[in-house]
């Protein structure tokens, strides 16, 4: 293949431009890539300093230092903010840096759009984080929005969430139509499917899961507009709505959502337990199958968010079934994970310990989840604690946790680079405990009876929280030492070779560190 | 599949920063503009803001997609670029699909759930003997179990005049976008003008009568967005087609222009093809429409 | 001490956890047949995913210690064997099979509200439950019942702290009671976890569940769904007692409707109205327009020093938006909720508290008159 990439400007095989304008106006996907991580990290710090003051609040019984008010708009951010500002944002920004690096592509497809895409990030959270100073204040229906507390009792300012939403919803498609573009359409020539990386499949899925529920969500939250503001009824009785259509357009949304976050995870640690196991990942092919299958199963399980609102009792046992069938394909990647370590030659480096601590917590994450599953135990579980050790379980000891892996598995690549090992190991080992302290503890308080989105709680949950808050503090504060440890890294870490990871596989090692501004201008021949 | 010729990366471009300062400002001044309303503050300042949002809008739309043709005629673009933009407007649609699809559902749900509920059936047993005594289930739903906040309709639009005339319409606009498709192939340009004109005019008078049927439903019929969920469902999904109709009017008046113009060629005419599948996106939807939401 | 106890408990983990009974570390065992077997499918699903977790975390820490690059191993190369992919696909399938199994029937159990001895329409109201026992003609609010004062840390905290409640519901044991329950307002959810019933109250729909409670005690429970700025704070306590105490309390229930009705055709001076307003406020109002009548702006306005209480002329306003409250808002209707002398005295109190000095006074009759004709008594303007 000889053909070159016309790039139409004379310029534009030289670096990158100088100034601010390189980042506003940029087209390029390792810049793209890297503002998508930098706006995910400063998110994350965001959500998480609402987590801090909801765990300070939580420290004793009583009421201390906010008002119930303020406590609903912290957790409702909270809830928004990691879910859309750090989370989905990261696993976009860490899609545009290595999917076209891992498939051989020059860039990604439609490179103007994918600038786009971001740009509209930081307006839309512009938008949502100053409904927080409106009169009446922000948003305090819970992340979810549940009508009629969202609609004819929600703040003025609900107005504008809903278009913050409708933004990020915008953001999301695009960047998804973006990367199935770029996955299907400028592989590599040799680069079948079925030789892509599994972060590139993962991805490809989760894309089609974003472009197929993100419009819905958008319909949800137009209705709930409508019925604010041009009388409508979709979600009132009165006029012959339903409260609880609201819900099932959003779970709808909802549950395919959670695996949006946690899809792009398991591409992640499929790429960093073969290359510490020194041995190629157990069951490339089943992994394609198990995360179609879980894509699609997640299509027709909403409902079990629902469980305890009254829905009849065949559809409870339907989604009840279909539920607990994910575990099948979902243990079908840990079982390969494991046996791709078994009789490896392992070595521990930090993405490998995050990786293996994934696996674990995760998994710990998922049996939960299985409870939680069963509908009759989960009248008792519902809205309790329990379901926030759960998601918290693989949110970030799930998500959070594989994009901090793969964020120090290719730090080196992206700045050329070495990260401090002692210190990164540092990281992990107090996130680890840190994250277990804030959220073990909540299992017990669930299944004791505490209700989820409370300010304040009955005596006998005392202790708990305050293990719990004790270890949230411990793991927030950790984090400031992950951002140093990446700073250092970019400021003057070790020179890294073009592989550093002994066993690690894949076109992205091929090119130097850092990568050039571009890659691959010349497609890469792929055996 | 990759390897052909070249891909065609832009350097940089100011597009994307204003389409989102523009979309900013757009949500930013209609979100003012509802508050206001609903509070009922007369001069809203949100309508300057949308209007500054909107002209932002149209600038980059002209501004962006202008680089884009000019782009695409010099020259620049291979056929997996191409094949890129077909792929991002085979998805794009997609997506709008899905967004219909909640809407449909929603009508789903209603229908087959949350109204006979209320009238008793099934599991609303209790809901209605206790809740709603009086409420009898029907559809169309014209009198709603809280007639006094949501004031029923006196009638429904009748599938079989202006509804079935806007089905012929845009069915016959589908036929002829088509024959205006297959004669840009054959390189028949002035064929090509008829027939796309000939659409254009069956896509206005399909936006007329869906005017003219929302007038009657205001003025004579008391079919409004607040008339209970029969009015919400009906405007929201009629409204929203509308809403697409005209923008899929919009790009083909401007794929004439471009024709005229004398862009396009028998091989090449991705954004022809583009607007025309959009166009017969729409008409599928009208499809749906009429039956579910008119029909039956 | 305690405290640390505790936590040690809780640290040592779930071997632990399991010797707890009540509300410990694990789920509540509660005191109906249903409430048992959904502890035992709790117990059940968690012994599996023990197990599964001792299995897969066994081979993986296996692997750990053993395969590592330190102890000078060969990796092996082998990744591929359709064999243990079926089996590790079908195994967890079976296990799953048989959870479903035992799962369903609890279920279908837990649906079949029919041929119940009494029925209870429990409806949430922010924040508030009301319980109306239909065909008794007897119905009545429960308020959480723990002041201010603890919640604000002024005092100490009651050992039901938060779960406590001014009128409890009371039911008697052996009877299949079943629960209607809505909501007024917002969803709320009904959750009383020795009973191990959860149903969400959905405004303009109507959710059922039952129970039948063979141990007579006090069982507490809280709302379960977010439902606006107290959730925390709308507790249940039920109150299950034997047959013949059930019967006596429901006859005292029904002579209390009698003495109430009585307050009404009383005749009161203006400080008693005051007195009683002052009381009622607190206990209803303040939740929302706070202590000092000042609101919380942008969600709840202010009654101090606005026009509607203290204009004299807005008077008739001021009873219709408390009877009638205001549709689409949270501020209910309580014409419902309070008997005619508290509504009276708590507009009395509005109309001459935090120097809102009308000098107006509202009369229990006035209320009634209005309640049944939507207009006030021309004499109206009763000053003190
Ligand atoms: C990344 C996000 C993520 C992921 C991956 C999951 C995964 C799963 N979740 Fe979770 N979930 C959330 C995020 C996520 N969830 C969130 C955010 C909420 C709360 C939303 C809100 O209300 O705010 C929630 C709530 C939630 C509920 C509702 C609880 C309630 O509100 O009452 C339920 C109920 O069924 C549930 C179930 C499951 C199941 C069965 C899985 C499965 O996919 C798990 C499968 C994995 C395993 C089972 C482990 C590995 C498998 C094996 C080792 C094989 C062998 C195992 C067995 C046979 C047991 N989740
Ligand atoms: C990916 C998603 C994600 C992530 C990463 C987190 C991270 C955390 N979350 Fe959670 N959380 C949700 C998603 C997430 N959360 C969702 C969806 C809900 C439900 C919302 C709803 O009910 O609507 C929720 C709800 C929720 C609750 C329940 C509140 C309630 O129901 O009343 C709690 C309570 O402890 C909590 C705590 C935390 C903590 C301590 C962290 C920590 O991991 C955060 C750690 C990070 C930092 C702290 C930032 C870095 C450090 C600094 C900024 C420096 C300052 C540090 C200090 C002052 C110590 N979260
Ligand atoms: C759950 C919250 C809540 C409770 C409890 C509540 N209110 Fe209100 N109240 C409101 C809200 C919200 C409004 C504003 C309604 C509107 O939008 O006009 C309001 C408005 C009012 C007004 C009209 C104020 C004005 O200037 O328009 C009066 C008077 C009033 N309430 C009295 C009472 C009384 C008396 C009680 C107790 C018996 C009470 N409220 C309990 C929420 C509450
Ligand atoms: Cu009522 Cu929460
Ligand atoms: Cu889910």
């Amino acid at each position: 293949m000889s053909a070159m990439t016309d790039t139409g400007h004379a310029d534009a095989h030289h670096g990158p431009a100088k100034g601010l304008m390189r980042w506003v106006l940029t087209t390029n996907h390792k810049d793209i890539g890297s503002m998508y991580l930098w706006f995910s990290f400063f998110m994350f710090l965001a959500g998480g300093f609402m987590a801090m003051v909801i765990r300070a609040e939580l420290f004793e019984p009583g009421m201390q230092i906010v008002e119930p008010e303020f406590y609903n708009q912290m957790l409702t951010m909270h809830g928004l903010i990691m879910v859309f500002g750090a989370v989905m944002p990261a696993f976009t920004g860490l899609a545009n840096w290595m999917i076209p690096m891992m498939v051989g592509a020059p860039d990604m497809a439609l490179p103007r759009m994918n600038n786009w895409s971001f740009w509209i990030l930081p307006f839309a959270f512009a938008l949502m984080m100053s409904t927080l100073f409106m009169e009446g204040g922000g948003p305090n229906f819970g992340w979810t929005a549940y009508a009629p507390l969202s609609t004819d009792y929600g703040p003025k300012s609900t107005t504008f969430f809903i278009f913050a939403i409708h933004m990020m919803g915008i953001s999301s498609i695009m960047g998804a139509i973006n990367i199935i573009a770029t996955i299907l359409n400028l592989r590599a020539p040799g680069m079948t499917l079925m030789k892509m990386p599994l972060f590139v499949w993962t991805w490809l899925i989760t894309a089609y899961l974003l472009i197929a529920v993100m419009p819905v969500l958008a319909g949800a939250v137009t209705m709930m507009l409508m019925d604010i503001h041009f009388g409508t009824s979709f979600f009132n009785a009165g006029g012959g709505g339903d409260p609880v259509l609201y819900q099932h357009v959003f779970w709808f949304f909802g549950h395919p959502e959670v695996y949006i976050m946690i899809l792009p995870a398991f591409g992640i640690v499929s790429a960093i337990i073969p290359a510490f196991a020194r041995k190629p990942l157990f069951g490339y092919t089943s992994m394609v199958y198990a995360t179609a299958s879980i894509a699609f199963l997640s299509f027709i399980v909403w409902a079990h968010h629902m469980f305890t609102v009254g829905i009849p009792v065949t559809g409870e046992l339907f989604f009840m079934y279909a539920t607990m069938l994910i575990a099948v394909p979902t243990g079908v990647k840990v079982f390969n994970w494991i046996t791709t370590m078994f009789r490896g030659a392992m070595t521990f480096e930090t993405p490998m310990l995050f990786s293996l601590a994934f696996v674990v917590l995760f998994t710990l994450g998922g049996f939960s989840g299985l409870m939680l599953a069963i509908a009759p135990a989960d009248f008792q579980y519902h809205d309790t604690y329990f379901v926030v050790a759960h998601f918290h379980y693989v949110l970030v000891s799930g998500a959070v946790f594989a994009i901090i892996a793969g964020v120090y598995y290719w730090l080196p690549k992206w700045t050329g680079h070495m990260y401090d090992e002692t210190l990164a190991k540092t990281h992990f080992w107090l996130s680890f405990i840190g994250m277990n302290l804030t959220f073990f503890p909540m299992h017990f308080l669930g299944l004791a009876g505490m209700p989820r989105r409370i300010p304040d709680y009955a005596l006998q949950f005392t202790d708990f929280n305050m293990i719990a808050s004790a270890g949230g503090f411990l793991f927030g504060t950790t984090q400031l030492l992950f951002l140093f440890v990446v700073i250092k890294c970019v400021i003057c870490g070790k020179k890294a070779a073009a592989k550093p990871w002994e066993g690690a596989d894949g076109l992205e090692w091929s090119v130097p560190s850092p990568a050039p501004y571009h890659t691959f201008s010349t497609p890469p021949d792929v055996k | 599949m990759a390897g052909e010729s070249s891909y065609y990366v832009p350097a940089q471009s100011k597009w994307p920063i204003i389409a989102s300062i523009g979309l900013f400002l757009t949500v930013v001044g209609a979100g003012i503009m509802m508050n206001d309303m609903s509070a009922g503050v007369k001069d809203s300042t949100g309508h300057w803001v949308l209007f500054a949002g909107g002209l932002i809008m149209a600038y980059m739309l002209f501004g962006w997609f202008g680089n884009v043709i000019q782009e695409s005629r010099s020259g620049l673009y291979s056929e997996q670029m191409d094949r890129s933009f077909r792929w991002g407007m085979f998805w794009f649609i997609f997506s709008e699909v899905m967004f219909f699809a909640a809407f449909f559902g929603t009508l789903f749900y209603v229908r087959h759930f949350s109204v006979p509920w209320i009238g008793g059936e099934g599991a609303g047993e209790m809901t209605h003997m206790l809740l709603w005594p009086e409420f009898i289930s029907h559809w169309p739903l014209m009198k709603n179990p809280d007639n006094t906040s949501f004031q029923g309709a006196s009638g429904v639009i009748d599938p079989f005049h202006l509804p079935l005339l806007n089905t012929l319409l845009l069915v016959a606009s589908s036929v002829t976008a088509t024959i205006a498709h297959h004669a840009l192939k054959n390189n028949e340009r002035t064929k090509v003008k008829l027939w796309l004109v000939a659409t254009l005019i069956l896509g206005f008078a399909f936006l007329f009568f869906q005017a003219e049927e929302y007038i009657e439903a205001y003025d004579n019929l008391g079919l409004t967005l607040a008339s209970g969920i029969y009015g919400s469902t009906f405007f929201i999904l009629t409204g929203f087609h509308g809403a697409h109709v005209t923008l899929g009017a919009i790009m083909l008046t401007i794929m004439l222009v471009r024709v005229m113009k004398g862009h396009f060629t028998p091989e090449k005419h991705f954004a022809y093809e583009a607007a025309s599948w959009y166009w017969h996106f729409v008409d599928v939807v009208w499809i749906g429409l009429f039956v579910f939401v008119y029909l039956v | 001490m305690k405290h640390s106890v505790r936590i040690l408990a809780g640290l040592m983990g779930l071997g632990s956890a399991m010797s707890q009974a009540d509300w410990g570390l694990n789920m509540t065992r509660g005191v109906t047949s249903v409430s048992e077997d959904v502890y035992g499918l709790h117990m059940a699903i968690f012994w599996v995913c023990v197990i599964i977790g001792v299995i897969v975390f066994g081979v993986m820490f296996w692997s750990i210690i053993m395969h590592r690059k330190s102890r000078g191993v060969k990796p092996a190369t082998f990744h591929e064997s359709t064999l243990v992919e079926i089996l590790w696909t079908t195994i967890p399938f079976l296990i799953l099979v048989g959870m479903a199994i035992p799962a369903t029937k609890t279920l279908i159990h837990m649906y079949d509200a029919d041929d119940s001895d009494i029925d209870i329409k429990v409806t949430g109201h922010q924040w508030k439950w009301e319980y109306e026992y239909l065909g008794e003609g007897v119905s009545f609010f429960s308020n959480l019942s723990t002041p201010l004062e603890q919640i604000y840390n002024v005092r100490r905290k009651n050992p039901n702290y938060l779960l406590e409640v001014d009128e409890p519901l009371v039911v008697p044991t052996g009877k299949k009671i079943r629960f209607l329950i809505t909501a007024g307002d917002v969803i709320h959810s009904w959750w009383v976890p020795a009973l191990a019933v959860k149903k969400d109250a959905i405004p303009g729909f109507i959710n059922e569940a039952w129970t039948i409670i063979d141990k007579p005690g006090i069982y507490r429970g809280q709302c379960a769904e977010l439902c606006g700025r107290n959730h925390a704070f709308m507790p249940i306590v039920l109150d299950v007692r034997s047959e013949e105490d059930y019967a006596s309390w429901l006859g005292e229930k029904r002579e209390e409707a009698k003495a109430i009705r009585a307050l009404t055709a009383r005749d009161w001076s203006y400080d008693e109205l005051y007195d009683r307003g002052k009381g009622v406020y607190n206990k209803v109002c303040a939740q929302c327009h706070q202590a000092n009548g000042m609101g919380i702006p942008g969600a709840f306005p202010a009654l101090k020093g606005t026009p509607m209480t203290t204009k004299k002329d807005q008077l008739t306003a001021h009873v219709d938006i408390v009877v009638n409250g205001k549709k689409g808002t949270a501020m209910q209707a309580f014409g419902p909720q309070l008997n005619e002398a508290d509504l009276a005295a708590v507009i009395t109190y509005e109309r001459n508290a935090w120097g809102n000095n009308t000098g107006q006074m509202v009369k229990p009759v006035d209320i009634l008159q209005y309640k049944k004709t939507g207009q006030l008594p021309q004499t109206g303007d009763q000053a003190k």
